[in-house]
């Protein structure tokens, strides 16, 4: 694969308005934003010539909250009101944090709710809000950047985060006001920030190791499709425990013992991070530090003991590695290249194993801290609809099998893993005893054969089911996983065709009640606001709606409608215009729902026509 | 054109003849080709409804997509076609030499975590199933090509001969990714 080789100047402004995109990658450590100007992505800067924005919020007593470098600087002065690295606390439950945050410890406070909050002098905090100040100040530095508001964003999450964590994800944009238009794999926007070059055939290798993250992904491109073939890795190894290691072993050497100071532990925790960039140039480097036991240290890091140190981390990547190629069912000689990712892969001891494993020599032709971002902006552009003729496909798997609790605490797969989304199963359940009206379904993600050992998604009640003998009800569940690979539930009584309700409890999630109280709480909707966005979002989907279904009626109206369906629907289209320009927004919705509702069956019929006249240049007996 | 439902069997949605043979090559290519046209991604845009019917056109040509690309699901999916429905299936009577067969591989399959080579043992048992798998291929193709129906109980006899088959296989994939 080649550089990036983008512009093709006279295709790059579309005629039709360009809508204002970005791509946002959400990094552990680091953040970035980027977009595609003129048809060049480029990463965006803040008003410092910065382009990395350190994954760090600092909250401040009265309210406020700073975010990045500045919040970066105050993590030793005021370590329990700064919060660091909070993406490893996404989607996860109270004693997965604490298992998997080392020695960095915040005040967690006991709370009702699944999602774990963080105490702070301005309140507490969860991760998900954590987060939409990250994106909120991303949100800010495009917008400024670009001049107007941004349509939609692009989000890219680990490929091997299970269903929790990508649903926080998708609440902190919501929180910050963001419309995601797709939430995609970082390796896969890797992928497609290299695979531009469209004569770039072949399989490939993603390897990308982040701050807290591990993910492996292999992909063939064939003609502009990203087809991944399979994706394995590790949501909870990354540079962050490189850093770790090498601060225990600093401490060992000072002979400090002391624990529970957490200044101390952020301070060892930067010297760790400085000596192993350091050694990226040089053999050897001096660690100082001020104050031990009050007195200064000094002590000397070689390469040498550093290997000694990461290797085994650097190890627990190659495991992914082997189980990808096997889930793909390829072997390394069938590998065109192999792409680093992330800014842990500028470690050369990371390099060098990598390029002993693969038996090629990786590819780093872009900076791998900006290529995940590079390429969310080319899929946000083409999302929001900049580049209509644009051959790019993303064809992307489910990281992690997603299955039920059956008997004996036993899971038993629905979708395994590396299935292609969107994807549906459905399973049939019974009642086990007689005249039963409601039954609990647990939803699990993993690989492993006991439900202990997998992640709990969710628990499901179906009610509603008529009473019948034990086993004559068949209740058919469906599992759908959307193309952000989002997992929906429905449920609906065979024999008789009820549909069950479902209420969903997430095990580590929000409810939407809660989300709701926190796009009050959160000071920028005041109630006038929650009140004129309202409106404004649902003059925006109608508009959407009219511009779409105008367009269909031209050109596929007379074809493929009788005169009285179209003049019905025209019929509607006037009404939802009319409303549209009042300030009721519950009106608008009201009209936006019922002309949807006629237009279904024209609406599956053109795509339906599509999909034929797609395989209509292909005889039955081709081959 | 009156209703909205999608009443193409997964042959006819790619435009390919009910039939046990199948080119890869081509089901991929029409299979990208479809993709094309109604991943959620082209609909990035558009309204809700949109945006939904297009998850279900995508889901419903991925699952066409896997059902004809993997030869046991479709035989299993072809028999179905012609009323026989191997997923509600509870008839386990199989020839003795096929038993004899799976209890010998199994036997091996389980010596080979003791062995003092694992990973070339494996090898060897991965290749022989491999084997066994395609020459059921070629049995079922031959089956199906000369189908006037009245071989439907014989075919279902090999497909589950199949599907022994390749729990097999993914019992030695198991054991591979616990030997890595």
């Amino acid at each position: 694969m080649a550089l990036i080789q983008i512009s093709e100047p006279g295709k790059s402004t579309a005629p039709h308005q360009h809508r204002l995109a970005a791509g946002i990658d959400l990094g552990t450590t680091n953040s970035l934003v980027a977009t595609v100007r003129s048809g060049v992505p480029v990463t965006l800067q803040d008003e410092r010539g910065e382009y990395i924005l350190p994954s760090v919020v600092h909250y401040q007593e009265g309210g406020n909250s700073i975010v990045g470098d500045t919040a970066k600087m105050t993590a030793t002065q005021d370590p329990l009101n700064t919060i660091s690295s909070v993406k490893r606390f996404m989607g996860r439950g109270i004693d997965d944090i604490k298992a998997s945050s080392g020695d960095i410890q915040y005040n967690f406070v006991d709370t009702e709710s699944s999602v774990p909050r963080i105490k702070t002098v301005a309140g507490n905090v969860s991760a998900i809000e954590v987060s939409s100040e990250i994106l909120k100040r991303l949100k800010n530095r495009a917008e400024k950047s670009l001049g107007g508001e941004l349509t939609g964003v692009v989000i890219t999450v680990p490929a091997y985060f299970d269903d929790a964590q990508r649903q926080a994800t998708k609440d902190a944009a919501k929180l910050a006001g963001l419309n995601v238009l797709r939430l995609l794999n970082e390796p896969t926007a890797a992928a497609v920030a290299y695979g531009l070059d469209k004569k770039a055939e072949g399989v490939h290798v993603i390897y990308d190791l982040g701050g807290g993250t591990f993910d492996v992904s292999i992909l063939r491109l064939n003609r502009g499709v990203f087809e991944v073939m399979s994706t394995s890795g590790n949501s909870a190894l990354g540079g962050d425990d490189f850093d770790r290691v090498i601060a225990k072993w600093i401490k060992q050497q000072a002979g400090i013992t002391d624990n529970s100071d957490q200044s101390l532990v952020r301070q060892l925790i930067q010297k760790a991070c400085d000596a192993k960039e350091a050694l990226t140039d040089s053999e050897n480097v001096t660690i100082d530090l001020p104050d031990v036991n009050g007195k200064p240290w000094q002590g000397n890091l070689s390469r040498e003991t550093l290997h000694s140190l990461v290797d085994p981390l650097i190890q627990k990547t190659i495991l992914p590695c082997k189980r990808a190629l096997r889930d793909a069912g390829i072997s390394t000689d069938e590998i065109e290249d192999v792409v680093m990712v992330g800014g842990s892969t500028r470690v050369p001891r990371v390099r060098e194993k990598v390029a002993e494993f693969f038996r090629t020599e990786p590819l780093v032709d872009i900076d791998p801290e900006q290529v995940v971002s590079i390429g969310a902006a080319i899929q946000a552009d083409i999302l929001a609809g900049n580049k209509p003729e644009d051959e790019m496909l993303l064809l992307d798997v489910i990281p992690l099998s997603l299955g039920i609790e059956t008997m004996g605490g036993l899971a038993e797969k629905i979708i395994h893993r590396n299935t292609t989304i969107p994807v549906a199963r459905a399973q049939e359940f019974t009642t086990f005893k007689d005249g039963q009206t409601a039954m609990s379904v647990h939803v699990v993600q993993g690989e492993r054969e006991l439900v202990s050992d997998c992640r709990s998604l969710a628990k499901f009640d179906l009610h509603g089911i008529p009473p019948m003998v034990a086993g004559a009800a068949r209740i058919l569940v469906t599992f759908q996983v959307d193309a952000d690979g989002l997992l929906s539930v429905s449920a609906k009584e065979q024999t008789t065709g009820v549909e069950s309700s479902i209420q969903v409890k997430p095990s580590y999630g929000l409810s939407d009640s809660e989300i709701g109280n926190m796009l009050r709480d959160s000071m920028s909707y005041a109630e006038a606001d929650v009140a004129a966005r309202n409106l404004r979002e649902q003059q925006v989907e109608a508009e959407r709606v009219i511009l779409a279904l105008q367009a269909a009626l031209d050109a596929d109206g007379s074809r493929l409608l009788s005169e009285d369906e179209q003049k019905h629907l025209q019929d509607l289209l006037q009404e939802l215009q009319t409303s549209m320009h009042g300030d009721d927004h519950t009106a608008i919705k009201r009209a936006i729902d019922e002309l949807n509702q006629a237009s279904t069956e024209f609406a599956a019929r053109r795509m339906n026509d599509s999909i034929r006249s797609a395989m209509a240049g292909h005889k039955v007996d081709d081959f | 054109m009156t209703t909205a439902e999608l009443t193409q069997n997964y042959f006819e949605l790619f435009n390919f003849p009910v039939s046990f043979d199948l080119d890869l090559t081509e089901l991929s290519n029409r299979y990208r080709k479809l993709q094309h046209t109604v991943h959620p991604d082209k609909f990035a845009n558009a309204s809700d409804l949109e945006r939904r019917l297009s998850m279900q056109r995508s889901t419903l040509i991925n699952e066409a997509y896997q059902t004809l690309k993997s030869p046991l699901q479709r035989a299993r999916y072809l028999l179905q076609l012609n009323g026989v429905d191997l997923s509600r299936d509870t008839s386990t009577s199989m020839d003795s030499e096929f038993l004899m067969q799976q209890m010998r591989l199994r036997e091996e399959l389980e010596q080979v975590r003791s062995s003092s080579d694992p990973e070339s043992k494996l090898l060897v048992l991965t290749k022989e199933i491999e084997q066994a798998i395609a020459d059921q291929i070629l049995v079922l193709s031959r089956l199906f090509n000369e189908s006037d129906d009245s071989n439907l109980e014989q075919i279902a006899d090999y497909v589950r001969r199949m599907q022994f088959m390749m729990k097999l296989q993914q019992e030695t994939e198991e054991l591979e990714e616990e030997l890595l």
